[in-house]
């Protein structure tokens, strides 16, 4: 059986309030707050990018999973905010590891689900015998363009896990994809923000697919939303994944532990598997945790696992996600949310 | 003139139609309305569609749809008159009917509004609104819409929650319509906590964007009573005009234009507008109703918010106003409103509404309007 052996979350300690985005735009807050389910997001430091939070999220993912990171064979980082568009972001961090240099890695770019997509080659490489262990990464400091509604949303995270044979965490059970043409959202290249086709990102693209992967993973494992104790899905906003869960048939008590959204916003590739590691955090042994993320373009990738005795072992190794949310937060006013966030074009 | 029958009536479910290209959508609600009919002939068809241009880049549209339908080389004509070319096809059809110019002739509204984004279906919809003297400046229609609001409720104290009750009642009969786009119900304080687009207008006071089409089939009423289907006259057409700029109007808290065309439909049956049992009206904003009913005289001018409140335009009130959820609930497929409108009192003249069944409906009224009612179309319906 192989599953995940460490997991690790990183999350800025800056935040922005919705009031404050909205009363720069003359914007309604309280119809924000309300439509999205949002009150605040996290920010980024401006030395912070996708790259430094990875690296901070797999040194919690090494301190729980206790190996020797040289015997790491994979490292995978899923972005939509890779700092540099030629150059990639998985050397650094498996130098900053300590994994390099026998070792493969790969920038993977799918919108919200690149860092799922990691996770599904790092763990099928783990499963077919390839690599001894493998670490992907889910990271972004995603970018919203000044006064657009994504701006309310974007925000910065990462998470990582490590996939192993033994000593696991949590077994990976089963996995599904569900993947369409399907141009919801999309930045081209020199493009500075991502453009989006407003309501047309919901039904057509968020709820089919995120329906299709769950629906067939739970078809291929014969299993029904109350064998779960918990799910976890990619969270655009407050309110998506809290509807396909409801259309779905899963209950608030199975989304709660990891719908970090109202008070993180999205962390693009980062929003599902932080989820994950705010469920792990709180899951006792033997409980079973659906995943299923969501990328524009558009697919989901669902995830099975079953929680092992380990999981008390490691839970106090690392920060838990939820007191990275929570603790230590340095609000922002919008002039230096907008400077950390490089929206004000300084002197050469 | 000849008297003129609605024979076919064809309409599918309102909505967000992403898969489908107009031409579908409006083939459909055609093959619907010919089926309905029992006919295997149209001699003609006239087709109202606001901007199928900006909509989605097709001009040329009148040829299109009839090639589509399978009906070349019959005449075929696409009218536009904003959010009431619905209604001008029907008026046109009717005409060439009535003027023995045709037997049977096809009358269809369409529109396929969500491909563009947001941004781009305002501007669309805004060239319905002056360009010079408004859009240049930065007005939209809901801004539009929201100027009237406020001069109607500052002058004769029309409530917020009078205009939330008007989407509360449209939603509620639009909840008994399976074609309705958006058939749930809400409350007035959803409604007045709902998204601000516009003081005082709110998301939930605003018709949505839609993609949509509605037809029906015209014949003379000697051929119609040989026909499978109850026949439905059509007595009266009222069509009027006024300033497309409100900074030109004399008064902005008044529709003129449904006031003038209405009185010109009901000369035309010679009927009172009290002979009506209900109405379908162009409620694009719940403010618009609130006037509307006031221009039809269904209430005195500025008793329009009262009227709702006092419920004498719900379903079972003295004067139901939309009972198919109107334009808030049922959707708001520019060009295909004004003859959905007339789709539904056919309907409800049949006695075939269902659960919205205005009963024992034997006449019934539909007024369409464009822009802020720089347009106005008015028809009366009556069974036979």
């Amino acid at each position: 059986m192989s599953g995940i052996i460490g997991y690790g979350a990183y999350i800025p300690r800056n935040r922005i309030k919705v009031e404050e985005i909205a009363k720069v735009w003359g914007a309604d807050a309280p119809s924000y707050k309300k439509g999205l389910l949002l009150e605040e997001k996290a920010v980024p430091s401006p030395d912070q990018d996708t790259i430094t939070m990875s690296v901070e999220a797999s040194k919690n993912a090494l301190r729980r999973a206790g190996i020797d990171p040289r015997e790491i064979g994979a490292v995978y980082i899923g972005s939509e905010s890779h700092p540099y568009a030629v150059k990639p972001s998985g050397t650094v961090l498996a130098e900053a590891i300590g994994a390099t240099p026998d070792v493969h890695t790969a920038d993977l770019e799918f919108a919200c689900k690149a860092g799922t997509e990691g996770m599904f080659i790092a763990l099928s490489l783990v499963q077919a015998g390839a690599i001894k262990y493998g670490l992907a990464v889910g990271a972004d400091t995603s970018q919203g363009a000044p006064g657009d509604a994504l701006e309310y949303s974007a925000a910065a995270g990462a998470a990582a896990f490590i996939f192993g044979r033994e000593k696991l965490v949590a077994e990976a059970l089963d996995t599904f994809s569900y993947t369409t043409d399907t141009p919801d959202f999309w930045r081209r290249e020199y493009q500075y923000y991502p453009q989006h086709g407003g309501r047309f990102t919901g039904d057509p693209a968020y709820f089919k697919h995120v329906m299709g992967a769950a629906q067939g993973l739970l078809a291929k494992a014969k299993m029904k939303p109350s064998d779960f104790d918990y799910v976890v899905f990619h969270q655009p906003n407050g309110k998506f994944p809290l509807r396909v869960g409801e259309m779905l048939g899963f209950v608030r008590k199975q989304i709660d532990p990891g719908w970090l959204v109202p008070k993180l916003g999205n962390t693009y590739s980062g929003s599902s598997p932080l989820g994950l590691t705010a469920t792990l955090d709180i899951a006792k042994p033997g409980n079973m945790i659906l995943i299923v993320s969501y990328g524009s373009g558009a697919g989901s990738d669902g995830f099975i696992f079953r929680v092992t005795d380990r999981i008390d072992e490691v839970r106090e190794l690392a920060p838990r996600t939820r007191d990275l949310l929570d603790r230590d937060k340095v609000y922002l006013e919008y002039g230096t949310y907008a400077k950390y966030r490089r929206k004000i074009r300084k002197a050469e | 003139m000849r008297d003129v029958a609605v024979i076919g009536l064809g309409m599918t479910k309102w909505g967000e139609l992403w898969a489908k290209p107009l031409r579908s959508i409006f083939v459909e609600a055609a093959l619907l309305a010919i089926e309905d009919a029992g006919l295997d002939r149209i001699d003609s068809m006239v087709v109202g569609c606001m901007s199928s241009g900006l909509f989605v880049g097709q001009e040329h549209l009148a040829s299109l749809l009839s090639d589509y339908l399978g009906r070349n080389p019959i005449p075929a004509a696409r009218v536009e008159s904003a959010c009431s070319s619905g209604g001008l096809a029907l008026r046109q059809g009717f005409i060439e009917v009535a003027s023995g110019m045709s037997d049977v002739v096809l009358v269809g509204g369409v529109e396929k509004m969500t491909d563009v984004t947001g941004c781009e279906a305002t501007f669309a919809l805004g060239t319905a609104a002056d360009q010079e003297y408004e859009s240049y400046h930065g007005l939209t229609f809901p801004g539009l819409y929201a100027m009237m609001a406020v001069a109607h409720m500052h002058r004769y104290g029309t409530t917020r929650d009078q205009l939330s009750m008007v989407a509360v009642k449209n939603h509620d009969n639009g909840s008994k319509n399976p074609l309705a786009q958006f058939p749930s119900k809400v409350t007035v304080e959803m409604v007045n906590q709902s998204v601000l687009v516009a003081d005082p207008l709110r998301i939930l006071d605003c018709s949505p964007i839609t993609d949509g089409a509605a037809a029906v089939v015209l014949c003379p009423l000697d051929m119609a009573k040989r026909m499978k289907k109850p026949a439905v006259r059509i007595t009266g057409s009222g069509q009027a005009t006024d300033t497309i700029s409100l900074s030109s109007r004399k008064d902005i808290t008044r529709l003129e234009s449904t006031h003038i065309a209405a009185g010109k439909a009901l000369a035309m049956a010679g009927r009172k507008i009290e002979d009506m049992d209900l109405f379908e009206v162009h409620d694009c904003f719940t403010i618009a109703e609130i006037m509307i009913t006031e221009a039809l005289g269904l209430a005195a001018p500025g008793q329009g918010g009262k009227a709702v409140e006092d419920g004498v335009t719900g379903l079972r009130g003295k004067h139901p106003v939309n009972p198919s959820g109107g334009l808030k609930s049922k959707g708001h497929p520019v060009g295909a409103t004004g003859v959905a409108q007339a789709v539904e009192v056919v309907k409800q003249l049949r006695g075939e509404a269902g659960e919205r069944q205005v009963k024992g409906a034997k006449r019934g009224l539909t007024q369409n309007m464009g822009g802020t009612g720089g347009s106005a179309l008015v028809h009366v319906f009556e069974a036979d």
